[in-house]
């Protein structure tokens, strides 16, 4: 199950380039790096299992990797790609499909061409994940509020001495 | 009588504002009409920073919560989930400037983002900014995408991809 296996070996990145790139995507795909989990469990657990599980089975297969790392450097048709991987258009088809339900994959028809490329939702889900964490600091600060104004309650009682 | 001076019935909340302010970083903005040390303090005892860090709405409870709060001092923050799942998020503090300024990293994460909270007081009221800093644009975009994609008790199963992935294209 090689990535840059001799099966799509027609143009020739080098190897380091490559892995960097497949890497990336898996991980860009699957991995949580930084920002803050909570918002992970808070949403992703709510609506996004779907999401990932998709995600997790379109990134298994080597050829859809493959695919992905394609896709990378430029868009593709699904004839191109079928050409590229030596298979049948049909299953070329199957692979983008699951690409596409999982999110990291669009396309897009034109005459009788049908054109894949890598996250072309990317900008509407940043702008979607910046909302949700928006939401989240400012649940966060509303709570936050009330903490502020016992504060402020109980140093109006106990008067300013108590300052740390 | 200003409502939003008065705050205590919690009605008039203030705006909460995120931006994308470079590449790699995302800056949080919100006052609060208190002064700068209160805000200080309610992020800086660990007792306060359980009671609004995680909020009901997120379903999410925050079991445990240590924080030393001076430069080189530690915090671990310990969440639950369903009653089941736990998680822990870390760090250290790198800079901690009372009622004004608190530097700290976050380290569960690889690629995790350096926080700076910053408290700067006008007139009996306070405008925080929190900015989180990523080491790359890559971190960002990941960091995004990530939520998209990633959950936590898979994350064994993630690596075990990633060793696969990495494996089966290093030198053959």
């Amino acid at each position: 199950m090689s990535i840059s296996g001799n099966r799509h070996a027609a143009r020739k990145p080098s190897k380091i380039a490559l892995k960097r790139e497949a890497v990336v995507a898996v991980r860009a795909a699957t991995t949580l790096h930084g920002v803050d989990p909570l918002l992970i469990l808070n949403f992703m657990v709510q609506y996004r299992r779907g999401r990932f599980d998709a995600s997790f089975a379109a990134l298994s297969d080597a050829t859809r990797r493959g695919v992905l790392e394609q896709l990378g450097g430029a868009e593709a048709s699904i004839t191109d790609l079928a050409d590229r991987f030596h298979m049948t258009l049909t299953g070329m088809k199957k692979h983008v499909g699951v690409l596409e339900r999982a999110g990291l994959v669009t396309t897009e028809k034109v005459g009788r061409v049908r054109t894949c490329k890598l996250g072309a939702r990317r900008l509407e889900e940043e702008a979607a994940w910046i909302e949700r964490y928006q939401q989240l600091w400012a649940a966060r600060f509303d709570e936050l509020d009330k903490v502020v104004e016992q504060l402020k309650r109980k140093e109006k009682v106990d008067g300013p001495k108590r300052r740390r | 009588m200003d409502r939003s001076a008065e705050g205590e019935r919690g009605l008039t909340k203030n705006r909460t504002t995120v931006e994308r302010a470079s590449e790699r970083e995302l800056v949080v903005r919100r006052t609060f009409d208190a002064p700068a040390r209160v805000v200080f303090e309610a992020w800086t005892r660990p007792e306060l920073l359980m009671r609004w860090w995680a909020p009901k709405s997120t379903g999410m409870s925050l079991l445990w919560c240590e924080a030393d709060v001076r430069a080189g001092g530690s915090y671990r923050l310990e969440f639950g989930h369903s009653g089941s799942k736990t998680m822990a998020f870390f760090g250290r503090y790198l800079d901690v400037t009372p009622h004004s300024r608190l530097v700290w990293t976050n380290d569960e994460s690889d690629d995790g983002a350096v926080s700076t909270l910053t408290l700067e007081e006008r007139e009996g009221k306070t405008l925080l900014v929190l900015r989180e800093l990523y080491p790359s644009k890559d971190a960002l975009d990941a960091a995004i995408v990530g939520m998209e994609g990633g959950m936590p008790e898979s994350f064994a199963q993630l690596d075990e991809l990633l060793v696969a992935a990495g494996a089966s294209m290093g030198p053959s």
